[in-house]
């Protein structure tokens, strides 16, 4: 499948000249493309801020919600029609902070949906205030003495929570990126990709330099499989490193589970109320 | 002397005493024998412990209406006889444990039959089952068919061990027993007669006339919060879903409940959420984006008194106003008030069939009233209901919100068409996609407004239930409509008819006239502040000085209110 099927050709991109974002929508086309998803198929949700605009960009349906929710969003549109492929996408501010409590619900309710975070530790639209990712100390016209909240560790919530697939990545390396992404998209379950962006506009600190200098990706060795492993390895901060941290292959997806889907995969949504049915259960 | 024909019998005791399963048994099994029954409860926010009553009506006519008086009363306690004092009257039956109810230097004219309910559970079994001691008892006195008892007992708990179930017949027996050994005049004095056909008329409440009328209507989703009183709601679809293909979640929040809720209905589901007014507090951002998106919603609102946690098992009216200004921004959307068990059937069906047609959020609003009371009624008639197919097919070129004539543009789901269905909470162009253009921002305004031409011309008007041409009318909407019109039977006056409304947003032309046509108007509200006769002032500047309100977290009984109409009427 060509790329260009994603392409709008006339969307107006709000984003800042050299912003991570360019790179993550062009990686997301291409890897669609290479995974022959039908842009009929696919929807985009999102929530509010320069991340969560990206579904205006691709071709396919779009579900822009509210700030924060576009996760109990994506999981309804999910479960109405599993055959469709879902993704979640929007910036830390949005899943981390304002949906921090669906963050954590929908990774315990694990549908199959894919969540991508522009992770670019600063509130972008709003104009450079603190993000739950932002460093300590990172100082802004709020934060004037500096940050002085612990930082949001996606990663080590989403493996003590036993996510399906917990994964980050940067734009630095936008291969690796892609590779990850796919992954993300073709795990059986909910998977968090996590990517390290700069903001060219109002992050001063964690710029494309200083992410391409402090991370790293983990060895092949590491065992996504092993849930220690993965923690002590998202928990570290020296560098921060980069890549599948964790998987939990024994998981069944939400809609999966539901009774509804037990016998028949047909997807709610073509389904007829029987109402004679009804009529009689209601006279019993 | 007990009325004959239509007797008030109440039980009362701490939460945990299966007053709730006493209930369900006896409402059945006096509707199986062909009698006209009525439930109602109330009770307070604990697990155990306080007082909680349920109060049941059996009547040779059909009953559906709270009332205060007690012809019979069976405290499981002193506490429990404290509860109820204000409603006892020297008519009043009470059975009981004389010795635990009333002290013995206590000055009192309790007509009380001493009946050790505890020593006779523990003989059947446990004082588990004083419970079923007392229906025992009171299907005696009602001369009920004891093999009807007995086959409804073990039909109710049939997957339950072979000794359970006949424990709980022994109960029962010794309620029979002791029963007819009670005062014979007693029992001569209490006979309502039976109706062949009510044996065939179904027997539910209004939570399960809520939840079956969203199964008509195509309700094949529901995400929620657990909130007393609107949780029945959820756990009846929860508990049908296989059967009837529903998905039934309980969200993180009711923020989350309202999104998945969208979610759905955007990929084709045809969804609602039940709450009440703490949790609807928290999806009005969510109501908000269903305007915005125009995604159909079903939302069920059971009221109960606020603000804040307020009196969390209790009820009220008092969320109108807030139910018709929820959300940030300009929408327009319909508010049912369904007070009859029919109509939270017809009209939820209803509901959802409106919500998918205009593309708008639909709310039920009820109350704990009106979700805990029962009654016998005819079986629903299928014949009319339909569930009509509103979404297209996408092609190429589709747009979301291509303007049209009266607003509705065609709606399509992802994955049905060659188009692409794009939805943005942003202000949006015809593709769906954000946009700043001024110019089109005022036309989705109009657009969406637009809608509200054929709104209110499929509005429900008022019923007009008593004499049409009255000079005097009694407003009420929702649950308060049984109570005001056994009121008005009562004070039988041919001047005066009720107008019941069912639907308070929007209102039809025809409401107008109505109330022009009137000499006097009344209006009759369970909350503080007269909300709808607030709505009615600000539409149609007009004036409703005869209001008549409670707001204590009970609704109205029939007494209460007959003395109070009798005053503005007469």
């Amino acid at each position: 499948m060509n790329k260009s099927v994603y392409e709008l050709g006339k969307a107006d991109v709000a984003w800042c000249p050299g912003c991570g974002n360019f790179t993550i929508w062009k990686g997301l086309k291409e890897i669609l493309a290479e995974m022959k998803i039908n842009p009929q198929e696919l929807v985009m949700v999102s929530g509010i801020g320069q991340a969560a605009k990206i579904p205006h960009y691709i071709r396919c349906n779009v579900f822009n919600g509210l700030h924060g929710r576009a996760l109990p969003a994506a999981t309804g549109i999910k479960t109405a029609n599993p055959e469709l492929v879902v993704i979640a996408e929007s910036g830390d501010g949005d899943m981390y902070g304002e949906g921090g409590n669906h963050f954590i619900h929908t990774i315990r309710r694990n549908p199959d949906i894919t969540n991508i975070v522009h992770n670019n530790m600063i509130y972008g639209l709003t104009k450079g205030q603190a993000s739950p990712t932002s460093q300590q100390g990172f100082i802004t016209p709020v934060q004037v003495n500096g940050v002085i909240l612990e930082p949001f560790n996606p990663l080590t919530v989403a493996i003590a929570l036993n996510a399906s697939f917990v994964a980050r990545t940067s734009t630095v390396d936008t291969d690796r990126m892609k590779m990850i992404l796919k992954e993300a998209i073709q795990n059986p379950g909910y998977s968090l990709v996590d990517i390290f962006q700069p903001c060219v506009s109002f992050n001063k600190v964690n710029t494309y330099k200083w992410f391409k200098e402090s991370t790293y990706y983990l060895e092949d060795s590491h065992n996504p499989e092993n849930k220690f492993d993965a923690f002590a390895r998202a928990s570290e901060t020296n560098k921060l490193p980069l890549g599948i941290f964790y998987r939990n292959t024994h998981k069944k997806s939400f809609e999966q589970s539901l009774s509804v889907y037990q016998e028949d995969k047909t997807p709610i949504v073509n389904r007829r109320v029987d109402l004679r049915k009804l009529e009689e259960f209601i006279k019993k | 002397m007990v009325k004959k024909e239509d007797i008030s019998i109440v039980l009362c005791g701490p939460a945990g005493q299966g007053i709730k399963t006493a209930e369900k048994i006896m409402v059945s099994i006096f509707k199986k024998a062909g009698y006209n029954v009525f439930a109602t409860k109330e009770y307070m926010s604990r697990i155990r412990g306080g007082s909680n009553s349920t109060s049941i009506r059996v009547s040779s006519k059909p009953i559906r209406a709270l009332v205060d008086r007690m012809d019979i009363l069976i405290p499981l306690d002193s506490q429990a006889l404290h509860h109820v004092e204000s409603r006892i009257t020297s008519e009043t039956i009470i059975i009981g444990e004389k010795e635990k109810l009333v002290e013995k230097k206590q000055n009192h004219n309790y007509m009380i039959f001493d009946v050790s309910l505890t020593k006779l559970a523990k003989e059947a079994g446990g004082v588990i089952y004083a419970n079923m001691v007392v229906v025992g008892i009171i299907a005696e006195l009602l001369n009920l068919d004891r093999s009807l008892v007995y086959s409804y007992v073990e039909d109710i708990f049939s997957k339950k061990e072979k000794e359970i179930v006949s424990q709980n017949i022994n109960a029962i027996d010794l309620g029979y027993k002791t029963s007819s050994e009670l005062d014979l005049d007693l029992r001569i004095n209490i006979q309502p007669k039976k109706t062949a056909k009510i044996k065939e008329q179904i027997m539910i409440n209004g939570g399960e006339a809520v939840s079956m009328g969203a199964v008509a209507g195509g309700c094949n989703f529901i995400a929620s919060y657990p909130m007393t009183p609107s949780t029945s709601v959820l756990t009846f679809l929860a508990q049908q879903g296989k059967r009837f293909n529903i998905v039934a979640e309980q969200a993180e929040d009711e923020i989350a409940a309202i999104n998945m809720t969208l979610g759905a209905w955007y990929a084709g589901a045809r969804g609602m959420v039940t709450t009440s007014g703490g949790g609807f507090a928290l999806m009005t951002e969510g109501l908000s984006l269903a305007a915005m998106l125009e995604t159909p919603l079903v939302i069920h609102l059971a009221q109960r008194p606020g603000p804040a946690t307020g009196l969390p098992t209790r009820t009220e009216q008092g969320d109108l106003l807030f139910a018709l200004h929820a959300g940030h921004g300009e929408f327009p959307r319909i508010i049912f008030t369904p007070g009859t068990l029919e109509d939270g059937f017809y009209l939820t069906q209803k509901a959802f069939n409106l919500a998918d047609k205009f593309q708008i959020p639909v709310l039920i609003l009820t109350d704990q009233y009106f979700i805990d009371s029962y009654y016998n009624i005819p079986a629903f008639d299928f014949s009319e209901i339909q569930n009509k197919k509103y979404m297209v097919k996408t092609n190429k070129d589709y747009q979301r919100y291509a303007l049209t004539k009266n607003g509705i543009s065609p709606r399509g789901i992802p994955g049905n068409g060659d188009g692409m269905v794009v939805v943005d909470s942003d202000e949006h162009d015809y593709d769906g996609h954000i946009t700043e253009n001024l110019a089109i921002r005022s036309k989705m305004v109009d657009k969406r407004w637009q809608k509200m031409n054929e709104m209110v011309q499929e509005a429900l008007p008022p019923e007009i239930i008593g004499p049409q041409e009255s000079e005097t009318l009694v407003i009420c909407w929702g649950s308060t409509v049984n109570m005001v019109k056994e009121a008005l039977h009562h004070i039988n006056q041919n001047k005066t008819a009720l107008l019941y409304f069912k639907q308070v947003y929007p209102l039809p032309s025809q409401t107008l006239p109505i109330l022009k046509r009137a000499k006097k108007l009344i209006i009759v509200e369970n909350n503080a502040t007269a909300q709808f006769a607030q709505i009615l002032k600000t539409q149609f500047n007009l004036d409703i000085p005869a209001k008549i309100l409670t707001y204590r977290g009970q609704t109205f009984s029939v007494e209460e209110l007959e003395k109070k109409l009798r005053k503005v009427i007469l």
